[in-house]
């Protein structure tokens, strides 16, 4: 039976009321689960004490193996073993073709929406992998904590876009699983040193896994953490410093660039361990079985191996530099350095990284764990364990949402950097008379054209009741959840009409486009300001134009004779004609000079109107 | 009508009592919920009620209400560890059956 902890009188809690929830470090290459007990975030290992689970599923005909068996297989069954799925999630087919040909898999063509790969198990999507990655790792948990989970925290680059978010929440709700949260690693692994109970300040992330390299710069603002920028080498990682000593081993012991497969193999095993050795000692002892029966046996110094590692881990500090300058600060202010990924081991990492931002690394927590403590930590708040703590952790909206209005210009409803979670609002109206239905165009972007932003999704509004342009009031509202995900709703106010969408995008950004979109926005800042004015100009002529057809239309006959009609109808057409030539200035001359010419219709309409409404009343009616 | 408490239950006990700095004892009892009829009730005593029976045990009082004694006759306390999860678990004899996980049941 299950085992039961003391209460305090009356507060005994019912069955199966227990709130256990865990943090999950969904990897690359691993995966981690980490709970909090007793007060203290601990990571969970499996029945053979291994903390981290191979990010790895292998399909079989007869069911599905995760982890380090599947990893093991991974070489043989090629096309049935799903590695580095996290590389796909979220993606289009075009996305994943743009990541280059290394990729084994036969994806099904066709739906391009969600691509699929074919196994013997069925066509898999990689929603569907990542949620066994996830199953895996919650038996786990539930078989150490005794019971069930009641949600889970799971970490993701802070560059993942929303259909990355999205895919990503879908893998835990297919493995049964209630997502509290998703976090962004940065912030997990600040969370994990504390950083967020500190004083306010910019830190730095720097997370050098076994293929991937990510810098991420945070401030801390009043306990909110706000991703600054983002940087990294989607190609760079610990796996390349073991490439580095096998070449060197290769040299040394003679051993031929194409030689077999398995001694390659063998070398990269050799390679790794050699590294790990030398992150303690000054020097380690190498042996090689070579082709021929022989052994080849070498000695390689933590000073060599410096060498032969030098060049790689500089390569690391120019993304921290592009990312310092995209959040235009110098290394002197940043607070704290916070090492993530197995490879920052490496004392010579430390050191470089030291140099380069002036200040200690923070190195005491685990750094392969330090993602996954934090998601525990933020999963036994969330959970309402610490409700005295009253810790909650926001993160931002890292680009600006807003919809399309006439003339193809994009209008923001939430400005990128505003604190999530969040809901705005804006009322828009209708362009004719007698519309009955908007079409609301979601977007995702900083610049000012629609054409140049991220379409996000399209809805319609319909049954607005018929009104003069103008007149109908359409209250948009956007809301971003704590996870970065966004709901929108259109409502019309006087009917109560509304409809509304769930924004899962069909493919993601490819890495670091959220950067480029920001700078793009900066680049173009002046000819989007152009451009908007004239479009802006060139909706207005187009009302003008349109409201003044309308009133011709209606009662152009009653009050105007030829001559006056004729003056008006030309003076339109040279509104219209300018109106395509697309010169502001002349745009906004010519409406004046309409508008002027027409103010005697103007007020005889007003006239006819105001004779009308108080036909058949007695003056006293008006008073 | 017996409740017994092991050795090790009552070590623990007696460490959280003392941390808490009060309390007469613990209290064990049923009570109707869980998704198989019943669940334990296992928290600190700060008072005594007039029907209550009381047993004492390696310098523990444990008080049950007579209405849940009737389910917890012959239950031994224990206190154990079970791979990573450690907690008081009830040895009860009345018990028929459980849901899967244990934390109710029927008698």
């Amino acid at each position: 039976m299950a085992l039961l902890q003391l209460s305090e009188p009356g507060q005994s809690v019912a069955p199966h009321q227990h709130r256990l929830a865990v943090g999950i470090d969904l990897g690359t290459t691993n995966s981690l689960v980490a709970v909090v007990r007793s007060g203290k975030a601990v990571t969970l290992p499996d029945e053979d004490g291994e903390h981290l689970l191979p990010s790895v599923v292998r399909y079989l005909e007869n069911g599905i193996e995760v982890g380090r068996r599947a990893r093991e297989m991974a070489a043989q069954d090629p096309l049935n073993t799903i590695i580095s799925v996290k590389r796909l999630i979220g993606r289009g087919l075009a996305d994943i073709k743009s990541l280059g040909n290394k990729l084994p898999y036969r994806f099904q063509e066709g739906n391009a929406a969600v691509p699929r790969i074919q196994t013997v198990r069925g066509e898999v999507s990689s929603i569907e992998v990542s949620s066994e990655i996830l199953k895996s790792l919650v038996r786990r948990a539930e078989h150490s904590l005794g019971g069930e989970l009641e949600g889970i925290v799971i970490t993701v680059p802070a560059y993942f876009d929303d259909a990355q978010r999205q895919a990503t929440k879908d893998a835990a709700t297919i493995a049964g699983l209630k997502v509290l949260r998703l976090l962004n690693e940065p912030t997990a692994a600040a969370v994990a040193y504390g950083l967020d109970t500190g004083s306010d300040g910019v830190h730095a992330i720097y997370d050098l896994g076994g293929g991937t390299f990510d810098i991420s710069i945070l401030r801390l603002n009043k306990g909110v953490f706000e991703v600054l920028s983002t940087g990294g080498d989607s190609a760079l990682g610990g796996d390349d410093l073991d490439h580095a000593v096998a070449e060197w081993i290769m040299a040394q012991a003679g051993i031929d660039r194409d030689a077999d497969h398995s001694i390659l193999r063998q070398l990269m095993q050799v390679a790794c361990k050699a590294k790990e050795a030398l992150t303690a000692a000054h020097s380690t002892a190498i042996t090689v079985a070579l082709v021929d029966g022989t052994t080849w046996q070498g000695e390689l110094s933590r000073a060599q191996f410096e060498t032969l590692i030098e060049p790689l881990i500089r390569k690391t500090l120019a993304p921290c530099r592009r990312a310092l300058r995209d959040a235009g600060l110098t290394p002197e202010q940043i607070k704290d350095v916070v090492m993530v990924g197995g490879s920052t081991r490496v004392p010579r990492v430390r050191e470089l990284v030291g140099e380069f931002f002036r200040t200690d690394p923070l190195v005491d927590i685990d750094p392969d764990r330090v993602v996954a403590i934090g998601a525990a930590i933020q999963a036994d708040v969330l959970v309402g364990n610490k409700s005295d703590h009253e810790m909650l952790l926001l993160d931002v909206n890292p680009l600006s949402l807003g919809i399309e209005t006439m003339g193809g210009l994009v209008e923001k409803i939430i400005p990128r950097n505003t604190t999530i979670p969040v809901a705005r609002a804006q009322e828009f109206t209708t362009f004719k008379d007698g519309q009955t239905a908007m079409a609301v165009h979601v977007l995702q972007g900083e610049r000012e054209l629609v054409a140049d932003n991220r379409s996000l999704a399209r809805f319609e509004l319909r049954g607005i009741p018929p009104m003069v342009a103008g007149a109908a009031r359409i209250r948009v509202t956007f809301s971003v959840d704590a996870d970065g995900l966004l709901s929108v709703e259109a409502q019309e106010q006087s009917s109560g009409v509304k409809a509304s969408v769930e924004v899962k995008p069909s493919y993601g950004l490819t890495d670091g486009e959220i950067e480029s979109m920001l700078r793009e926005s900066i680049d173009h800042a002046k000819e989007d300001m152009e451009a908007r004015l004239l479009r802006e100009r060139q909706v207005e002529a187009e009302r003008v134009i349109e409201a003044l057809t309308a009133a011709l239309h209606a009662d152009g006959d009653e009050l105007l004779d030829a001559k006056e009609r004729n003056g008006i109808e030309s003076a339109l057409r040279t509104l219209a004609e300018i109106t395509r030539e697309g010169d502001q200035a002349a745009i906004k001359a010519a409406v004046e000079a309409l508008e002027k010419s027409c103010e005697f219709y103007v007020e005889r309409r007003m006239n006819a109107s105001v004779r009308k409404a108080m036909s058949g009343h007695r003056i006293d009616d008006f008073e | 009508m017996t409740i017994t408490i092991t050795e090790a239950a009552a070590t623990h006990v007696r460490n959280y009592l003392e941390n808490r700095g009060s309390g007469l004892g613990i209290r064990l009892g049923v009570r109707t919920s869980g998704c198989s009829g019943m669940a334990y009730v296992l928290e600190f005593a700060d008072e005594s009620e007039a029907d209550d029976q009381i047993f004492e045990q390696h310098g523990v009082k444990v008080l049950v209400d007579p209405k849940s004694l009737l389910y917890l006759d012959g239950t031994e306390l224990d206190y154990t560890r079970e791979g990573l999860n450690e907690g008081f678990k009830f040895n009860n004899p009345n018990v028929k059956d459980s849901c899967g996980c244990g934390e109710s049941f029927n008698v």
